[in-house]
């Protein structure tokens, strides 16, 4: 029991400290702009406009996809527009398109599979004005899972398109 | 010359006597009615060592022993249990006392060192009859010693079996370690015991699907790089890799075909939507597009002959199985039961294609006929994929993953019955096996 108590106030002033840090960064500016730290213009993030961070936090970097399918749900098609009009507002951005499958397939399908993703993304993108020479593409079919439990909801985090700076981000 | 990996001939003298194959211990004599395998109990006497060889011919008897353990058609007896203490090579054996301690065949050998080689020989006994069933003499370099127990355990195989050996191989797979969102994927290479295992490439890329070339000194596998998956030949010589052809797409999936000439690869589209298979031939860099079909068609295997090809797609909606010949004519769907079938691979004899088959949330290994007939789970769970054949096709290795956050995968081999389930030990987590042939 003492243990436990213990535990609990540990963790209880972790928390303090963490909300003391969250506090004390808020106000401050990032300067290198992609550590989705700090900043101007209200609205819903705290990162610097044309940022990594804001990409991230503010548009959304990534879609998901069905067991074994490559179409674009009403959901991605609304996120993968708003990414599109971020990056036509940031024209010096450039960005990677990364296709991932779930674990639940087998490796050279996967691979492929994964290839469908990207493209289908990277294409809605281009449709949607973003220059096709900006963005590029690569496919790591189920070798790179975020989510790793064993169960639907994490697999269908796994199948995704992520969109990723590579240059060009304030 | 002396090869970094090992895998040149071993320079040996070999003295074969009368090596009988007898057809009492065909399948039938080894594989009870109910296909279960029961196994043969073997004694094998520890070799006599001359000198200062007590090692080497503890390590020989050792790896005997292991082999035809794991092989699951014999039964080892503990030499603890022997009654005779063999110290002649020449002298016969008491089978008497060998059928006491209920051995039915029975291995007696020796080793001597001599001007930094050692000889190494056996004999092996069938104990009712007491007759010599055969025997062999190896002189190599004391270096060689596990090759050479290797040898005589296929030898011995082979006479009591009728199956050809496969314990002097090798197998390339991928070593996995860090943790499962950054996995680090390297070449690794190993004894076909898991004997000496080591990883080849540095871990900068992701590797995948490694395959040996039909002479063993080559390997080609796809790799993810900064840019994109790409195929690669890698010479276990020398240690040098090199991109297979120059694609503004990905390339992955490769096998050698049969004559080691050309590599056979999936190539992803302009479009990036399918990805059709191709044939190039090493040598001349020409490309053959074998697979023209708006899907994902991919993990193409020769047949031995080299006449055929079978690899998956999925243009009919799942991912299916289907044979063509090797100019890419008469492709056709073999696999129809209910679920996904894919990673076809042919035999080394011709008689089957193996292959992982998903159905209701399971991954299971199986064999069918190439004309898709007799199809066969021989092992099924939450995640079993990628089979390899054995070079006599009597036994499939394959990577199994273990749920859950700190999960891996892990190579495992079954018998072509289905009986004989083994972990194949491994330094770390390990998939993507692939079995190399015979080696010279």
């Amino acid at each position: 029991m003492m243990t436990r108590v213990a535990g609990l106030k540990f963790a209880a002033i972790c928390c303090c400290f963490m909300a003391l840090a969250a506090c004390a960064k808020k106000p401050s500016l990032d300067p290198s702009g992609d550590g989705g730290g700090g900043l101007v213009g209200g609205g819903a993030g705290t990162a610097a406009p044309g940022s990594k961070g804001d990409f991230t936090t503010n548009v959304g970097d990534r879609i998901y996809f069905l067991n074994d399918q490559t179409s674009l749900s009403q959901e991605a098609q609304d996120t993968l527009a708003k990414q599109a009009e971020w990056l036509k507002q940031y024209s010096n951005v450039t960005v990677q398109v990364e296709g991932h499958a779930d674990e639940r397939g087998t490796r050279e399908y996967n691979i492929s599979l994964s290839a469908r993703r990207a493209t289908a993304a990277r294409g809605f993108l281009i449709k949607n004005g973003v220059a096709a020479n900006r963005i590029s593409s690569i496919a790591y079919g189920k070798e790179r899972p975020v989510a790793l439990c064993d169960a639907e909801q994490c697999w269908s985090q796994n199948r995704r398109a992520v969109t990723v700076i590579t240059g060009g981000a304030n | 010359m002396t090869s970094r990996t090992g895998f040149r001939f071993i320079a040996i003298v070999l003295v074969t006597f009368g090596f009988l194959v007898p057809e009492a211990f065909a399948v039938n004599g080894t594989v009870n009615p109910n296909g279960k395998i029961d196994p043969i109990p073997i004694a094998i006497s520890p070799f006599i060592a001359d000198g200062d060889a007590g090692d080497t011919a503890a390590t020989v008897a050792g790896v005997i022993a292991n082999d035809l353990a794991h092989s699951g058609y014999f039964q080892p007896l503990p030499p603890e249990s022997f009654i005779e203490k063999i110290g002649n090579f020449e002298a016969a054996p008491q089978f008497d006392s060998w059928k006491q301690v209920q051995a039915r065949d029975l291995v007696v050998g020796q080793v001597i060192n001599q001007g930094g080689k050692a000889t190494i020989a056996f004999k092996l006994y069938d104990v009712n009859t007491g007759q010599l069933v055969g025997g062999t003499s190896f002189t190599a370099s004391p270096k060689s010693a596990r090759r050479i127990a290797h040898k005589i355990a296929d030898l011995i195989y082979k006479s009591v079996t009728g199956f050809d050996g496969y314990f002097d191989t090798r197998v390339v797979y991928v070593d996995e370690s860090g943790p499962k969102n950054q996995r680090i994927k390297r070449l690794a290479i190993m004894d076909q015991d898991g004997f000496g295992a080591r990883t080849l490439t540095n871990g900068k890329d992701i590797l995948l699907t490694p395959r040996f070339s039909p002479n063993s000194q080559e390997i080609t596998y796809a790799s993810i790089g900064a840019e994109a998956a790409r195929v690669y030949l890698f010479n276990l010589d020398t240690g040098q890799k090199e991109i297979v052809g120059d694609f503004p797409n990905m390339s992955f999936a490769p096998r050698f075909s049969p004559d080691g000439q050309n590599v056979v690869m999936s190539l992803q589209s302009d479009d990036g939507r399918d990805a059709n298979i191709f044939e190039m031939d090493l040598r001349s860099k020409q490309m053959h597009q074998l697979t023209n079909v708006p899907a994902i068609n991919t993990a193409p295997s020769f047949s031995p002959d080299g006449s055929r090809i079978t690899f998956e797609s999925d243009r009919g909606g799942t991912q299916q199985i289907y044979v063509m010949n090797a100019d890419g004519s008469a492709q056709n769907r073999i696999s129809f039961g209910k679920g996904r079938y894919s990673t076809p691979v042919w035999s080394p004899d011709g008689k089957y294609i193996a292959f992982t088959k998903q159905a209701e949330g399971k991954f299971g290994i199986g064999v069918m006929a190439p004309d898709g007939s007799g199809e066969r789970i021989l092992t099924e769970g939450f995640h079993n994929e990628g089979p390899t054949w054995s070079p006599n096709s009597r036994v499939l290795m394959f990577f199994r993953e273990q749920p859950g956050e700190s999960g891996g995968p892990q190579l495992f081999s079954v018998d072509i019955s289905g009986y004989n389930e083994q972990r194949v030990p491994t330094p770390q987590f390990s998939s993507d096996p692939a079995w190399s042939p015979l080696l010279n």
